[in-house]
């Protein structure tokens, strides 16, 4: 936050080119999200495989760190899918661990978050919509389109249930990708907004130099208040994609 | 949503307050479709190699770990859990062992002292017997021994007599009106 741009909110999101990539006339450059990306498989690796390759009975720091983050992701799973929802585990760690250490990794100041990029929160949206939809209708057929039709409703009213059905199943993708995006960007322009009040005040000098240290108390505070959020994002993410791959593996309902 | 839309009116009235830095910025860059093949293009293969990661290796292993762990525990719990029972087994018959050999202690001490006070007892009436026997005889023999006294007082007595009253009268009394006499002062006397 701190990287240059004065007081543009803004700026932080900017994504800049590191290595041109233009295959095809596609524009594949490898740029600081990509970069960031690249870290956040990092982190997550360095925690998850490196501390895992001990296999101790008697865990170890980075070891409890990751058994820790692995209980917690299975305890959410099983808690709404049950113990055969095991099988989307790895896919469900995945997607919190990814969103987690983005979150996490974007509160370094002068860092990028990369899950305040619409297309990666969409692009994991679509992606949690489509295994849904494909393990749905590959395991239980037309059966799964059960899940449009509420049991128990008069005739006449139906049609318009398996519409709103229809209409709120398609707009899970949607509220899934922009609840992160929109938290993520939200928090970073609010802290860089507070920032720039402390430079602004300061530059104003005299009366208004004074005042300056209250937008200051008021950064520091939002700044635990984001590190809440973006646990609670990822968190939010990973336990909306648990419900949705609940309908996929126990459809009507 | 109520953060986000804050935000925003915040991020509007500082854009407002510096038109001169924002004001040339033509697109908001998440919104900007330039860089959305290169995000999901890489995106596809950080995500990929990270599901990839943690499917084949990471989760694997930490699964194999905490199902070892639990085994371990269990194990060690049902094998603490034996060791008890055969522990209170062990103190129970130790128990019963211990109050066994009290009572045969018991019972032992009783036949001794009984048999104990049965031979002294016997001893005691033996010994009790003899000197009786022993008493029997000494009576008997200083009875013996008076009665011969008392015989040869008699015959020195009726001696006596006799020779007394042959000095008093001259005239010397038979032996048996001596000894008849005597005996009458023996009785009397």
């Amino acid at each position: 936050m701190a990287a240059g741009g004065g007081i543009d909110p803004i700026h932080q999101f900017h994504i800049t080119e590191i290595v041109a990539l233009k295959p095809f006339g596609l524009n594949l450059s490898f740029t600081n999200t990509s970069l960031w990306m690249v870290i956040v498989l990092a982190t997550v690796s360095a925690i998850m495989v490196y501390g895992s390759s001990q296999r101790a009975v008697v865990p170890g720091r980075l070891q409890s760190l990751a058994e820790m983050i692995y209980e917690f992701v299975a305890s959410t799973l099983t808690g709404v899918m049950g113990k055969e929802g095991m099988k989307f585990f790895p896919f469900v760690f995945s997607l919190f661990s990814f969103v987690l250490a983005s979150n996490m990794l974007g509160m370094i100041p002068g860092s990028f978050t990369v899950t305040s990029q619409i297309i990666v929160t969409a692009a994991f949206a679509v992606l949690v919509i489509s295994v849904v939809l494909v393990y749905g209708i590959v395991k239980h057929g037309s059966h799964f389109f059960g899940l449009f039709v509420p049991s128990g409703v008069p005739g006449w009213l139906l049609p318009f249930m398996v519409l709103i059905e229809v209409v709120s199943f398609l707009s899970r993708p949607v509220s899934l990708s922009l609840r992160l995006f929109g938290n993520m960007l939200a928090g970073h322009i609010a802290l860089k907004v507070f920032g720039g009040f402390v430079v602004a005040l300061i530059a104003a000098g005299g009366a208004a130099t004074i005042i300056a240290p209250l937008p200051l108390l008021l950064a520091v505070a939002l700044t635990a208040l984001e590190f809440l959020v973006a646990f609670l994002q990822a968190y939010v993410f990973a336990i909306l994609t648990c419900v949705y791959l609940n309908d996929a593996l126990h459809p009507g309902h | 949503m109520a953060i986000a839309s804050f935000a925003t009116l915040l991020a509007g009235a500082a854009q407002a307050a510096t038109p001169g830095l924002s004001g040339e910025k033509a697109s908001f860059p998440p919104f900007d479709p330039a860089h959305f093949a290169s995000n999901l293009f890489w995106l596809a293969i950080t995500f990929g190699a990270l599901y990839w990661l943690m499917s084949k290796v990471a989760l694997p292993r930490l699964g194999s770990v905490l199902e070892e762990r639990a085994e371990t525990i269990g194990r060690d719990l049902d094998q603490a859990t034996q060791m008890q029972a055969k522990a209170e087994d062990m103190a129970q018959a130790y128990e019963k062992a211990l109050a066994e050999a009290r009572k045969n202690a018991q019972g032992i001490a009783q036949a001794a002292r009984e048999t104990g006070a049965k031979e002294s007892d016997a001893k005691r009436h033996a010994t009790e017997a003899e000197l009786a026997g022993k008493l029997a005889k000494a009576e008997a023999s200083i009875a013996k021994t008076k009665t011969k006294a008392m015989g040869n007082v008699r015959d020195l007595g009726s001696d006596i007599a006799v020779a007394i009253v042959a000095k008093l009268t001259g005239q010397a009394p038979s032996a048996t009106e001596a000894a008849e006499a005597v005996d009458q002062a023996l009785t009397q006397g």
